[in-house]
C-alpha cells in the first residue's frame, strides 16, 4: 500500500463505548457488533479526515505495545473487514462528512 | 338511551400495558369478548386511551401469522404487516386501523409493536424475559428461547409475583427503570400480573449443573440484552433509540448470568 487511505465511519450506525469495548449496531439491519481496545481507537479516530497510517503511529503504537508494521497490517485488515460489513468507509482521498444519523455517547 | 350505551360498549375494549390504555374499537361482539377474555386484568374502563385502533375485521382465509413482521413509516404514518394482518397507525393524531381475521395473535402482534414504538421514545423498550416481583423489587430473568424463562417463572415460591413469562415490559422514569405486567404470555399461558415495580436486577438464564451467579462485563450485557430485546422497525432512527435504550438500561441496573437448576432452590439466591 502506497498512498494514503482515509476511514469514516458509516452513517447508518449506532456505537457505543461500553467498558473499554466499541458496541456498534448497523441501523439498517440491526446487526451487532463488538470491537476491541485497539479497534476501538480506530473506530473513533475515524474521521474522513486523518489518514490511517497516521491513526496508527499517533494513537495506536503510542498507546500500545505494537511495532508499526504490524499495527499498520492489523489496522488494514481490520478497517476491510468494517468496510465489508457496510460500517466503515475506505477511501483513498480524504471523506467529506455528511449528514450522520450516529449517535455515541461516551 | 340505553340501548345506545350497550352497543356503544360492546364494540370497544380498552387495554391498559405499562400504564398506556389503549382503544380498540371493532364492530364484532364475539370478537370483544375474545378480547376481554385474552386481556383480562388489563382491560380498564376508567383512563381515556391516547390511542385508538379500529379492527376492521376480514373473513377467515389463507393467512401465514409465522411470517415475519414488517414495520415501516412513512412519514408520520407506520405500517405493520404480516401474514395474518396489516395495519396503520398515526402516532400524533392516535389514530390507526387494523384489518385482520377474528383471532388473538394479530391483534396481540400490533399491540407488541406499538408498545415497542412508545417505549422507544422514552427510553424504554420490551425485554425477551419473564420478570417477577419480590419484596417489592422486580427481577427480569433474560434469555432466548428455551433458557429457561418459563422454568424458572413455573419454579418461583408463593411469595412471587409473576410479571410474565415471556416479554419484560421495562420503562425509564425520571432515570430510574420499572417493570411493568403484561398480558404477552409464552408457555405458560397465562397473563402476568398488571403492577408495576422499580427493577433491582437482570438476570441472563443458562440451566447447568449448579445455582450460581456471576457478574458480567457491561459490554457483554448490552450485547445480551440486545439480542434479546423485541424490536421491529426497520427504521435507523429507531434502531439508534432502542440501542441506546439499552446501552443507557445496563449502566443503571445489575445485569449478571444466572445459571440454575430446574428446582426451586434458584430463588434462594433471588431476593
Amino acid at each position: 500500500m502506497t498512498g494514503k487511505r482515509y476511514v469514516a465511519r458509516d452513517t447508518h450506525v449506532a456505537s457505543r463505548l461500553m467498558g473499554g469495548e466499541m458496541m456498534i449496531m448497523s441501523t439498517r439491519d440491526s446487526t451487532l457488533f463488538t470491537l476491541n481496545g485497539v479497534a476501538s481507537v480506530i473506530w473513533e479516530a475515524a474521521d474522513g479526515k486523518t489518514p490511517l497510517d497516521e491513526i496508527v503511529t499517533e494513537q495506536i503504537c503510542k498507546e500500545y505495545d505494537v511495532a508499526p508494521e504490524q499495527a499498520m497490517m492489523d489496522a488494514e485488515t481490520l478497517v476491510e473487514q468494517l468496510a465489508g460489513h457496510g460500517i466503515m468507509i475506505v477511501s483513498d482521498q480524504q471523506i467529506a462528512p455528511r449528514e450522520n444519523s450516529e449517535v455515541h455517547p461516551k | 338511551m340505553p340501548d345506545t350505551l350497550t352497543a356503544t360498549e360492546c364494540s370497544q375494549v380498552v387495554i391498559e400495558i405499562g400504564g398506556l390504555p389503549i382503544r380498540l374499537r371493532v364492530d364484532d361482539a364475539g370478537f370483544i369478548d375474545l378480547l376481554n377474555r385474552r386481556y383480562e386484568g388489563f382491560v380498564t374502563t376508567s383512563r381515556e386511551p391516547q390511542f385508538e385502533f379500529q379492527i376492521d375485521v376480514t373473513p377467515p382465509g389463507l393467512t401465514e401469522p409465522d411470517e415475519d413482521v414488517r414495520v415501516h413509516r412513512d412519514s408520520k404514518q407506520w405500517f405493520f404487516d404480516r401474514g395474518d394482518f396489516h395495519a396503520e397507525w398515526n402516532p400524533s393524531s392516535g389514530l390507526g386501523k387494523v384489518r385482520q381475521t377474528v383471532n388473538p395473535y394479530s391483534i396481540d402482534c400490533v399491540l407488541r409493536i406499538v408498545h415497542t414504538l412508545l417505549l422507544a421514545r422514552n427510553g424504554g423498550f420490551l425485554l425477551h424475559a419473564a420478570s417477577a416481583v419480590r419484596n417489592g423489587r422486580a427481577f427480569l430473568f433474560s434469555g432466548v428461547s428455551g433458557a429457561g424463562k418459563t422454568t424458572i417463572s413455573g419454579l418461583a415460591p408463593s411469595d412471587v409475583t409473576l410479571l410474565t413469562d415471556e416479554i419484560s415490559y421495562v420503562v425509564k422514569d425520571s432515570g430510574e427503570y420499572s417493570a411493568f405486567g403484561t398480558p404477552f404470555a409464552g408457555e405458560l399461558a397465562r397473563v402476568g400480573e398488571n403492577l408495576r415495580a422499580p427493577i433491582a436486577e437482570v438476570f441472563l438464564l443458562a440451566q447447568g449443573p449448579a445455582n450460581t451467579i456471576e457478574p458480567l462485563e457491561t459490554a457483554e450485557a448490552a450485547h445480551a440484552l440486545l439480542r434479546n430485546t423485541l424490536f421491529f422497525a426497520e427504521d435507523p432512527d429507531m434502531v439508534n433509540l432502542v440501542f441506546q435504550s439499552v446501552c443507557d438500561f445496563v449502566r443503571k441496573v445489575p445485569v449478571r448470568r444466572l445459571t440454575f437448576l430446574p428446582n426451586a432452590e434458584v430463588w434462594e439466591l433471588i431476593r
